[in-house]
């Protein structure tokens, strides 16, 4: 296993009080451009879901290494400053304040829980400072509750739907139940996933949904509820602990046999790995099949992160890499770290992930980094993708009429 | 008219009948002392009359007024105070604090908020407290006092509320003979001056004999003999269950 | 028909894992009289350590069950550890320390798990004995569930063999009524509690490593499992084995049925089915009341008049909050705003326990209601802000005096019980009613009004309500109605006996801490702009809760020196690695050398010399 080796390497640079006490006797300083760092903030709730974070704190470590050996961006290196929310968005809260009027960071970033994310977008709103959310899944984030100071880096929830839809549409059988984390990105991925499927597929009925409570599932009783439901087709929403219980509770009592199963995220490595020999053969699942994605981008990232740090990258060390240099090429573009300026002309900047080419939408803010769409298999007694797709984001959003509506709230 | 009356007041714990059938009555200005053995049910008969227990049979009568099955507080409030056989007593305040809580209270100024309560009734506690001859230990706390002090203490909270009736379970338990003396001496004459009637148990004999008019001997629950010392150290009964039995005082 | 077999059996088999972890707890209770909330991280271990055996080991019956014993030994052993290493020190300090020392231990296991055992889900490789069924009315129903309803009552049986029937339990059941009285029987105490702990602990490793074929060893479900295993023990009242197994059974097929007929709403199910028991039956289903509360014979402070030269030190801080826009900067500004919205959420929760002797489990509840109640009037009812801050305490009061009615009829460790349950079940609806609350994602946009949204501004609003409000509880409490109160908690039996309606005074008592903790938060959402459940999670009512005792809970400055003390140790141990660690450890050696907390201590040292 690896070890957690990440803490101890944490940016930080002195303690936050003591920071702000130190104002007291020293007015703020007026940073000299010039030669400086541009410092970026990130938030995380790395002691909270250390799993993904971990590896999402190598992921951006790698990318800072890379752009500074690389000269930096407009003549400057940049530096990270990072701090951990411990899951509480009001910490969150806290901490940006600190970064953006103690830290003098130039811009916000990070996030892995959705109400985290939208925390500090509400934050960067109010206080008018650009933060690019890495992780946060909510739709909210870029359509209801969006604004001109936030970004949005990965695929969203309807955008994971979406995603999935096509596929699922192909599946024979019409009726379908499904099985979700009981609070705002399970109802919300469920949501969209009916509407989007019967749209394609008018004829399909949603015979039974369960609706465990996250991090609570009950996996014998729920999976029993679902198989009395006789369903063709199930979509899945569960994921970590839950999904590892439900999975085993399935594959024991054959729920899974001769039924499609659509689900979302499974097909990331921090999600697939746990389920080991016993990966369900034939999800349609979003994900990242890692090593099998041979092209430019993605192994030119796992050898330069495999030789940092001695291990494969997973979705969060995708994640951590791109926020950065999206980030990164936002700058070069906007010529400067004036927030206004960078508020308007991060749209429409592209930049490199190990995925590929993506870029800023102008209409909504929400990065186009797209995901892989393929089915679990199995391989030497681990879970893995197969018959996978890559799905630019660009291509799993609603119409730019209908995300103005949205984005109106 | 009496003060108190009770009549076939009963109490079972499970298998044990703790009070059976009890009767009695206590005048203004009477001392009536309950004794018995240890565990004949004289702390439950108090239990009941001050309301802690709901009697399973049985009437009280206050003054005339049934009061049977009433809540401690409002028999309270009909002018009865108590004493406990283990004290009861506020630890987290003053001496003169704890009688100011019950003066408070009687004086219906508890749902007060702003003015500090050192300031309501000072006075008329160190009055009280002087009664009692705690008056000097008044800034102590109450959880530091010696045994005795802590049952003069509760006394004067017991006092009060003026009561009509006193109910006082063994208390000169652990004082030194001369102080339990003096104390009796003291209820008896706040029951003679403002005819108090007072109930008490007590297992010094030499104190129940002193100062009781009357004395009621229980016996597993049952009442088995009245009157006065003369007649109850002449009453074989007596003598075989209680006198005989050795226990003649300091038990709780 | 079938599938209500199915489901029946699905239910008794969760039972039973639910009876493994609570029957440690409720055995470790019934004797040392500790509520030990690392149970949970004692499962999390036992499930850690299984993984690294079981994954070592042939993977036949033979060596699975093998493999469980050494798991379940080696977590009994840690357990006899961490007895040996704090909790035998600590068993006279009241229980809430206790419990407090035990939550330092929780977060120490949090970090020493993650750095052995890494952040990832471990799981374990089922064999296809493992992995096996029986045909069940026509359903596959698992072979190795059908081994957990066996555990369970196979454990009771053991237990129950143990306890009546070795000298060991004869020991144990006397330690359980009477502990003078073992003592007096020359039997060495020490080793008896160190043997129990350990029996406990190995019990939760037991549950931990039988966990590991239907699940995973990760970092959350030290948690997830300790409310459950409260939720058991308390419904089947504290103590109590059989109670525990009751219980179990009762809460397994709940679930398993609850799922089926109300799949949204199980996570309230089992909080509401603790309510219900609690309010009809007070101790649990098969519990006695608790012998003597050790509270009691404690003894308690003298509450006087703060000494002069407190008032100075009072008016000098005082001065200096006023004063602090004119230096401090906007973040500072912010930290100082944070820590009066603490100050009054401790001062709130320790009116109620301090003098009150309610100590809660779930202050965030009344937290979370006032700042929701802010949140919604803004968003819903576009309300100003003033009206927000308004209706913050007075609906947090009423709802503290709604579900007060329930509480305050308890008292100790199943007072503090139930307040979590409503904790649990206000944080639940919340969690999980999206349309109304927002769900997870929160309500955003709660921004002070356009006159209060400089950050000076909003500060000295803060201090005004924050620091007024807490200055008025304190005057209550010395106050009339404040020595009611505290005459309730010192002595119920007299407090009746003068008069007192002990009950109406304590549900008066358990409001107003209710409104003052919804009014800081009021406070605190337009001060983060954005209300989330996280405001009523249970961590929540820790941090009062350990503000609250590390301040001091027998002294009334305790609560305010406490909050800006955590406050400040907790931001400055957020930004290091490893803080839970530090954090858990700091509260640990505070409740072995500083029982009575910073300013108790101060007090203490201030007092020594002169006449109590
Ligand atoms: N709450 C109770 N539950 C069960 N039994 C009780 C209870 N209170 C009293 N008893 C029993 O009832 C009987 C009478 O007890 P009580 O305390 O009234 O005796 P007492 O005359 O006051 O004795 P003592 O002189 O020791 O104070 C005893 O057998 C006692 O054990
Ligand atoms: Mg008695």
């Amino acid at each position: 296993m690896p070890r957690n080796k990440g803490t101890e390497t944490m940016t930080v640079t002195r303690r936050t009080l003591l920071a702000a006490a130190g104002t007291l006797a020293a007015p703020a300083l007026v940073r000299a451009q010039g030669s400086a760092p541009i410092r970026i903030g990130e938030i995380n709730s790395y002691t909270a879901v250390p799993a993904f974070t971990l590896p999402y704190r190598n992921g951006w470590q790698l990318a800072v290494e890379q752009v500074n050996a690389a000269g930096g961006v407009l003549g400057r290196k940049i530096e990270v400053v990072s701090r951990d929310d411990a899951g509480k968005p009001q910490d969150a809260i806290r901490l940006a304040g600190e970064l953006v009027n103690e830290q003098k960071v130039d811009l916000l970033s990070g996030g892995f829980l959705s109400n985290v994310g939208l925390a500090l977008s509400d934050y960067a709103k109010q206080n008018k400072k650009l933060f690019i959310a890495g992780e946060p899944l909510t739709d909210a984030l870029v359509w209801s509750d969006g604004h001109r100071y936030c970004y949005r880096l990965r695929p969203s929830t309807y955008m994971q739907a979406a995603m999935l839809v096509d596929d699922a549409a192909k599946l024979p059988g019409t009726r379908w139940v499904t099985v979700a984390p009981n609070y705002e990105y399970g109802q919300s991925a469920v949501k969209w996933f009916k509407l989007l499927l019967a749209k394609k597929r008018p004829d399909v009925t949603f015979i039974g949904e369960q609706w465990p409570a996250l991090g609570k599932i009950d996996a014998g009783a729920t999976v029993a509820a679902l198989e009395a439901a006789k369903p063709d087709n199930i979509f899945n929403v569960t994921f970590g602990g839950d999904l590892t219980n439900f999975v085993r509770a399935g594959n024991t009592r054959g729920l899974f046999e001769k039924r499609g199963v659509v689900s979302v995220l499974t097909g990331e490595p921090e999600y697939l790995e746990p389920l080991g020999e016993e990966t369900p053969t034939g999800w349609i699942v979003t994900g990242y099949p890692v090593e099998s994605v041979i092209n430019t981008t993605n192994t030119a990232f796992i050898a330069a992160y495999k030789a940092r740090f001695k291990e494969m990258p997973k979705m969060g060390s995708v994640v951590g890499f791109a926020l950065i240099t999206s980030i990164v090429a936002g700058i070069a573009k906007t010529g400067a770290v004036d927030t206004e300026k960078m508020a308007d002309s991060f749209a429409g900047a592209s930049f490199d992930t190990p995925f590929g080419r993506a870029m800023w939408r102008k209409q909504d803010h929400q990065g186009t980094l797209g995901t892989y769409v393929g089915k679990t298999a199995v391989k030497d007694g681990h879970g893995v993708m197969v018959d996978w797709r890559y799905v630019d984001g660009a291509g799993a959003l609603p119409t730019d009429a209908e995300v103005a509506k949205l984005r109106q709230g | 008219m009496s003060v108190l009356a009770v009549s076939g007041l009963g109490k079972s714990f499970g298998a044990v009948r703790a009070v059976d059938g009890v009767s009695f009555a206590v005048a203004a200005g009477e001392m009536l002392a309950l004794i018995g053995p240890n565990g004949a049910g004289k702390s439950t008969c108090f239990n009941m009359l001050n309301g802690q227990i709901r009697p399973e049979t049985g009437r009280i009568l206050l003054g005339g007024r049934d009061i049977t099955g009433l809540p401690p507080r409002r028999v309270w409030r009909l002018g009865v105070g108590r004493t406990f056989q283990i004290t009861a007593t506020f630890a987290s305040m003053s001496v003169r604090e704890n009688v100011q809580a019950a003066l408070l209270s009687f004086h219906r100024r508890v749902w007060r908020w702003w003015r500090p309560a050192r300031g309501y009734f000072a006075a008329e506690a160190d009055a009280l407290l002087d009664q009692v001859g705690m008056r000097a230990q008044g800034d102590r706390a109450a959880g530091v006092l010696a045994y005795g002090d802590l049952k003069r203490l509760e006394l004067a909270i017991a006092l009060a509320n003026g009561p009509t009736l006193l109910l006082m379970d063994e208390p000169t338990a652990g004082m030194a003979p001369a102080e339990r003396v003096a104390l009796m001496a003291l209820a008896r004459r706040l029951a003679g001056e403002r005819g108090i009637a007072v109930l008490f148990t007590e297992h010094d004999m030499d104190v129940v004999f002193g100062v009781a008019d009357r004395i009621l001997v229980l016996d597993r629950g049952r009442v088995i003999a009245e009157g006065d010392g003369v007649a109850i150290r002449a009453d074989a009964r007596v003598r075989a269950v209680y006198l005989g039995s050795g226990a003649t005082s300091g038990g709780h | 028909m079938d599938f209500v077999v199915v489901q029946a059996l699905t239910g008794l088999a969760g039972a039973s894992s639910l009876f493994l972890v609570a029957a440690g707890l409720t055995v470790i209770f019934g004797v040392t009289r500790v509520v030990n909330f690392a149970h949970g991280s004692l499962y999390m271990l036992g499930a850690y350590i299984g993984w690294s055996i079981l994954t070592r080991l042939p993977r036949d019956p033979a060596w699975f069950a093998a493999g469980v014993l050494l798991a379940a030994l080696a977590t009994a052993a840690l357990g006899a550890l961490l007895e040996m290493g704090l909790l035998r020190r600590i068993y006279r300090a009241p229980e809430l320390l206790q419990l407090l020392a035990t939550f330092g231990v929780v977060l120490m296991v949090q970090d020493a798990a993650l750095y052995l055992w890494g952040p990832d889900e471990l799981t374990l490789p089922r064999p296809p004995w493992l992995r096996g069924f029986v045909a069940v009315a026509g359903s596959r129903f698992p072979l190795f569930d059908l081994v957990l309803i066996g555990v369970g009552p196979l454990v009771l049986g053991l237990l129950w063999l143990l306890l009546a029937r070795t000298r060991f339990g004869v020991l144990l059941r006397a330690a359980t009524q009477d502990r003078e009285m073992v003592a007096a029987l020359g039997v060495d105490q020490t080793v008896l509690f160190t043997v129990v702990f350990a029996l406990g602990a190995g019990l939760a490793g037991l549950g931990g490593v039988l966990s590991l074929p239907d699940g995973s060893a990760n970092l959350h479900i030290d948690l997830d499992v300790i409310t459950d295993a409260f939720v058991v023990v308390v419904v089947g009242g504290m103590g109590s084995l059989p109670g525990a197994f009751l219980a179990a059974l009762l809460i397994g097929e709940l679930q398993a049925f609850g799922i089926v007929l109300l799949p949204k709403i199980t996570l309230v199910l089992v909080f509401l089915v603790m309510a219900v028991v609690l309010v009809f039956r007070p101790h649990g289903l098969l519990g006695r009341p608790q012998a003597v509360a050790r509270g009691a014979a404690e003894a308690l402070a003298l509450v006087r008049p703060a000494v002069p030269a407190l008032r100075w030190l009072g008016l000098a801080v005082l001065a200096l909050a006023l004063a602090a826009p004119l230096f401090a900067g906007p973040y500072l500004l912010s930290v100082l705003t944070e820590m009066l919205v603490a100050v009054l959420f401790a001062a709130s929760l320790h009116f109620m326990m301090g003098p009150g002797g309610m100590a809660s489990f779930g202050h965030a509840a009344w937290f979370g209601i006032g700042a929701y109640a802010a949140a919604l009037a803004t968003h819903a009812l576009a309300a100003p802000m003033p009206a927000g801050l308004l209706l913050a305490p007075l609906a947090a009061g009423a709802a503290a005096g709604l579900f007060g009615w329930f509480i305050v009829r308890l008292s100790g460790v199943y007072l503090a019980m139930l307040t979590l349950a409503f904790a649990q079940i206000v944080w639940a609806v919340v969690f999980q009613w999206d349309a109304v609350t927002g769900g997870d994602n929160g309500i955003l946009g709660v921004w002070p009004a356009r006159w209060a949204g400089d950050p000076r501004v909003y500060y000295l609003l803060a201090l005004a309500l924050c620091g007024g409000a807490a200055m008025l509880l304190r005057r209550v409490l010395y106050a009339p109605f404040g020595y009611a109160l505290r005459a309730t908690r010192d002595s119920p039996l007299r407090a009746e006996a003068i008069g007192l309606h002990a009950g109406r005074i304590r549900l008066a008592a358990f409001a107003l801490a209710g409104a003052a903790a919804g009014l800081a938060g009021g406070v605190f959402a337009y001060a983060k702009g954005s209300v989330f459940p996280t405001y009523i999670a249970v961590g929540h009512s820790v941090d009062a809760l350990v503000a609250v005792l590390l301040g001091g809970v027998q002294t009334i400055a305790g609560p305010v020196v406490g909050a800006l003390a955590y406050t400040a140790l907790f931001d400055a141990l957020l930004t290091t690695s490893f803080w839970r660690f530090k954090l858990g450890a700091f509260i640990v050696l505070l409740v072995l050398f500083f029982p009575a907390g910073i300013a108790g201590a101060a007090q203490r040292l201030w007092e020594r010399g002169r006449p109590a």
